[in-house]
């Protein structure tokens, strides 16, 4: 007797410590995406470790980080665009500084390199520099440029998304967020009539054989990886996208979302339909006996018995759209402009995570950019789950 | 708990044999992706004509293996670009003598769709269209076709030669389309009409058109293939380099003999590379 009850208290015990451990990891994931995702408001987009400078002559003390990547880009080409004086931009780089002097001027061990170039600078009054803060020069005659901390603004606002430019990476993270919200919208509007219909479809009109051939076949579509829905995309579906409206590309919005939609039937299927078969046999009958037709019974009974059932359907469906990652990467192009039309190609979050987390230096801005976008992905979701439940709670 | 034990034995049992070849290993080369299948080919074939010799072959980007060149945990750097006046310096700090190697070079090709009339560019026009100055075939002398612009992903290491060597380090337009493998660009720019994107010559095949370069504003225009980037003289050619310190030379010199003998740069070419000599 004894011993049993010691059995208990010990399962009740497993079962509270692994749902403790479970909530915790999962408050500890959340911590470490906004721990490191915020930091990102904490750095200036130049790499960490090197310097800008300007001419001792020159009037500009700060730019922001786009006027810095157009003057690296040839885009701005005269300081009076930014406020300055009319003169030609003058770009440096300390690989430039080896095509100027030999490398004995340089010294054995380098050791003349911040003396030239605080020549170099003092010479040139157009010049902006870029060099390891290192060698900065000990009485250097020109004055550090100041670039303007990344802002949230500018982070969501921002339209240009090129987090490996050099001098000045760029994190705006608009078109992706559209990118990401277009696709899903435009998935859960193909996934939802779709699966809908065909859960009824089974569980109330389909024979007991049909149903029988066609839910494993539905399930199966579950089974298949992500990546083989991409592939499948890129080769067969992108060329017809391409001929169907014909488009100058195929890459577009409308194919990620497709082959989104594809993915999330099963989950909405299935779930559904299990939905509406829970609905107790006696209130269909009550129904049926009251003369209302089968189709009657099922739009006025069933269904709104189901509809919680349904809306977790509707949920767990969105919740695989929203974060797929390998087909989309595959299929929507990946460019990082704002979306006008679903026939053009986009760049969703997940994929940008995907595409370039392996390789962005650990801590680096580039890293933290990425957090944060794992942060507005997961804001998403949070809405949308909550939206749902709202709506759940109402219906009620 | 049975479940969790075996499955713990089966770990272990699978990790035995990689703890066993890891004691072996006498030579370790890190570093770049490009390089990463042509040293594990090397490192292959070294093996099975010196048996007893390991090498081990780990990629993860060309600042990855200097860096740990510098922290003396590999003995070869394999790098797809030259070491940066920074990475040198801080050997120097360091205090090591870093010895440089070219054992085979890369060469990139600008494909567009077989059906584009274009078939040669000059640098400057290959500059404009990637970073979107120009946007439409008739400007450069083609059919009214919109220009739908390749790449590679941003982390990639072709991405940077591509950005260093034929845009003079100029951001890419944001309209491009961004793959994440050169097998995906192929397959786009084979069914896009007015594509462009540029690929290692191993993957050129019939489906893409190769384009001639000019990098003398239109004087000469060279076809990208294995001659001509051994010749040196197709442009867009980038040398692979190993790196090595003083200390580990007498370890690595064999291997390296027969990288550079003729045996090893048979096993270049038949990788799609390009040989030195």
């Amino acid at each position: 007797m004894k011993l049993r009850k010691l059995g208990e208290k010990f399962a009740e015990g497993i079962l509270f410590t692994s749902s403790t451990v479970t909530t915790l990891t999962v408050l500890f994931i959340v911590y470490f995406l906004f721990k490191s995702g915020i930091g990102l408001f904490n750095v200036r987009p130049v790499e960490e470790g090197y310097t800008l400078a300007l001419n001792g002559t020159n009037p500009i003390q700060e730019l922001s980080s786009k006027q810095l990547k157009d003057i690296f880009n040839g885009d701005i080409t005269n300081w009076k665009d930014v406020g300055g004086k009319d003169l030609d931009i003058q770009l440096f780089t300390l690989d430039e500084l080896s095509t100027v002097y030999t490398e004995e001027q340089l010294g054995a061990n380098f050791e003349n390199i911040p003396f030239y170039v605080n020549d170099y600078v003092s010479k040139n009054p157009n010049i902006i520099a870029f060099f390891d803060s290192r060698y900065f020069p000990k009485n250097f005659s020109g004055h550090k440029l100041n670039i303007s901390k990344i802002s949230v603004k500018e982070f969501l606002t921002g339209k240009e998304w090129y987090p490996t430019a050099t001098p000045a990476a760029q994190f705006g993270v608009l078109p992706l967020i559209m990118g990401t919200l277009w696709v899903t919208f435009l998935a859960i509007l193909f996934a939802i009539p779709i699966g809908l219909v065909t859960a009824i479809y089974m569980a109330e009109i389909a024979s007991e054989r049909v149903r029988r051939l066609m839910k494993p076949v539905i399930e199966l579509l579950a089974g298949i990886p992500s990546v083989v829905y991409g592939f499948f995309g890129l080769v067969v579906l992108v060329p017809m996208i391409q001929q169907v409206f014909n488009l100058p590309v195929g890459e577009t919005a409308l194919a990620g979302s497709i082959i989104l939609g594809i993915m999330a039937l099963p989950t909405i299927i299935t779930v559904s339909e299990d939905a509406i078969r829970s609905a107790p046999v006696a209130m269909k009958e009550a129904s049926l006996a009251l003369g209302a037709s089968h189709w009657q019974s099922v739009k006025y009974v069933v269904l709104p018995y189901a509809r919680s059932g349904i809306m977790a359907a509707i949920i767990l469906g969105i919740g695989r759209a929203i974060g797929e990652t390998m087909a989309v990467l595959m299929v929507t192009g990946n460019a990082a402009v704002m979306p006008h039309s679903i026939l053009e190609p986009v760049r969703t979050i997940p994929a940008t995570i995907a595409a370039e987390l392996g390789e962005a230096p650990f801590g680096g801005t580039h890293f933290k950019a990425l957090f944060a976008l794992g942060i507005i992905l997961f804001i998403i979701t949070f809405i949308f789950n909550s939206l749902v439940e709202m709506i759940k709670t109402k219906n009620k | 708990m049975k479940k969790t034990l075996v499955a713990l034995g089966l770990v272990v049992c699978m990790m035995m044999p990689a703890l066993s070849s890891a004691q072996k290993v006498v030579c370790k080369i890190k570093g770049s992706d490009t390089c990463l299948p042509l040293s594990q080919k090397f490192a292959e074939v070294y093996g099975k004509k010196f048996p007893g010799s390991g090498i081990s072959v780990v990629g993860g980007g060309s600042g990855v293996g200097l860096a740990a060149l510098l922290s003396n945990t590999t003995d070869i750097a394999q790098s797809s670009r030259k070491m940066k006046m920074d990475e040198k310096l801080k050997m120097q700090e360091a205090g090591k003598k870093v010895k440089e190697v070219i054992i085979a070079y890369d060469a990139l090709a600008v494909v567009v769709n077989p059906d584009n009339k274009i078939s040669q560019l000059t640098r400057e026009q290959l500059e404009s269209i990637f970073t979107g100055k120009v946007t439409n075939w008739k400007q450069v002398g083609g059919q009214d076709l919109k220009i739908i612009v390749y790449s590679r992903e941003t982390s990639s290491g072709t991405y940077e030669f591509f950005k260093e060597h034929v845009m003079n380090k100029k951001n890419f337009v944001s309209s491009a389309l961004l793959m994440a493998a050169t097998g995906a660009v192929v397959q786009s720019v084979s069914q896009t009409k007015g594509a462009i994107g540029y690929v290692g010559i191993a993957y050129l095949e019939k489906d893409i058109k190769a384009l001639k370069v000019s990098y003398d504003k239109g004087k000469t225009f060279v076809t990208p293939n294995v001659e001509n980037a051994m010749s040196r003289k197709y442009p867009i050619t980038r040398p692979l380099y190993y790196y090595m310190t003083g200390a580990a030379t007498a370890k690595v010199t064999p291997l390296l003999n027969f990288i550079l003998s003729s045996e090893g740069q048979k096993i270049v070419l038949a990788e799609g590379y390009v040989p030195l000599s």
